[in-house]
């Protein structure tokens, strides 16, 4: 199974971005083989849409899992219908997060804002 | 040929400096006029001027509709359409409206020709008459991001009557809707508090209209005794001040109760005409300035 992250750094030990369509680099961690692929997040300079963006290349890129702090509607949107699960991360590098989600500790995300239309918050 | 009016945009980098102050009253006291509303999120001006012998119309844009029986899934459109409004979801588009700018390309870059148009009322624009004025109201619909249709309508209704000097209310601050407001003005009046975060918001559209190239002028609301900071910007940065409206117990409670100063008072109806001698004044140099070159 493929999990996607937004990260800040192309490292295991990166923080997850608190951005998901504004996250400079998404991680696509491979639980088979254990391969990490790091990948520059093309929707970083949208003018609009990010979010549904980066939601495009989770889908693309064929991850069934996406943990993440925060997620926007339309966003998650791109994701229900492409049956990506997505789960709340936990603040911590992307290797804890990762290792919680192998141990079943993370939830899935239930809550949802509205786009931020450019304004980054 | 016909003479035309001037189109006199008036803005503020904020909400409440006010923009609708001036404009509403500056209509007032210019004779046949028009007044345009583009303030589409929260229309106010109506209120003042309580405009009758009303017409209306539905704004629509256009968004695309996929057929999915001829849509072969090649991507093309979601892959052509740079506002992400087109996300491709289990090998089909799928079309986040809000985010459609209504360009047409998605249909045009179509192979399998899928993608049809249809309309979608985002808002609407109301025409009216209070005394000398036309008073054009724009108004966006709750949930709709983007009001720029309706400004760009509102702006072409004004043109029907271009022969009238048009007072353009702006939307507050110095992004997109505010820029349509003011493409096609002569002149640029710009509202400022006398504080400093008023004088953090002048700089926002001053920035912004001299981008533009437009000429402009400020008129300080608000005045107080002493240091008014916006005032002092203005100096330093040899901006053109061309009216005082001063921080006035009568002025705050006939504009309170939604009356026009202008029309109610003689002491405002001199305070605005001198304004919109000033303004008017300013606007026939740069005419005049703008013929020699």
């Amino acid at each position: 199974m493929k999990i996607a992250v937004p990260v800040d750094e192309k490292s295991l030990e990166s923080a997850v971005s608190p951005s998901f369509g504004r996250a400079p680099y998404f991680c696509f961690y491979d639980t088979e083989t254990k391969e990490s692929l790091f990948l520059d997040n093309g929707a970083v300079a949208s003018q609009g849409g990010a979010g549904i963006k980066a939601a495009q290349s989770v889908v693309d890129n064929c991850a069934q899992v996406l943990l993440t702090p925060r997620c926007g509607e339309n966003a998650m949107e791109v994701l229900r219908r492409s049956e990506v699960g997505i789960y709340q991360s936990l603040s911590g590098t992307l290797r804890q997060n990762l290792e919680a989600f192998a141990a079943k500790s993370l939830v899935l995300l239930s809550d949802f804002h509205p786009g931020f239309h450019g304004h980054e918050k | 040929m016909r003479s035309k009016g001037p189109k006199i945009a008036v803005l503020s980098g904020k909400g409440g400096t006010g923009k609708t102050l001036v404009s509403v009253n500056l209509a007032s006291v210019a004779g046949e006029s028009l007044y345009i509303d583009c303030d589409v999120e929260e229309p106010n001006g109506h209120l003042f001027f309580k405009p009758d012998r009303a017409s209306e119309e539905e704004i629509t844009v256009k968004i695309p509709v996929v057929n999915q029986s001829l849509c072969g899934g090649c991507r093309q459109c979601a892959d052509f359409c740079k506002f992400h409004a087109i996300a491709f979801i289990k090998d089909k588009p799928y079309i986040f409206e809000e985010l459609c700018h209504s360009c047409g390309g998605c249909a045009l870059i179509c192979p399998d020709k899928a993608i049809g148009e249809r309309e979608r009322t985002v808002g609407r624009v109301r025409r009216g008459v209070s005394g000398e004025v036309t008073v054009l109201t724009g108004t966006l619909n709750t949930g709709e991001a983007s009001g720029i249709p309706i400004i760009k309508r509102l702006l072409d209704r004004a043109n029907l009557r271009d022969e009238l000097p048009a007072f353009i209310d702006c939307p507050p601050g110095s992004a997109c809707p505010v820029m349509e407001s003011i493409q096609d003005a002569d002149f640029c009046l710009l509202v400022a508090e006398p504080t400093l975060f008023g004088v953090h918001n002048l700089r926002m559209v001053h920035d912004l209209v001299k981008i533009f190239g437009k000429p402009e002028g400020v008129v300080l609301n608000k005045c107080l005794e002493g240091e008014n900071p916006a005032e002092l910007f203005c100096l330093e940065r040899d901006l053109l001040i061309l009216g005082r409206i001063p921080f006035d117990n009568e002025l705050g409670t006939l504009n309170s109760d939604g009356k026009i100063a202008a029309r109610e008072s003689p002491r405002f109806r001199a305070l605005f005409s001198s304004l919109l001698d000033e303004v008017m004044k300013e606007v026939g140099r740069e005419a005049a300035a703008h013929s020699q070159r």
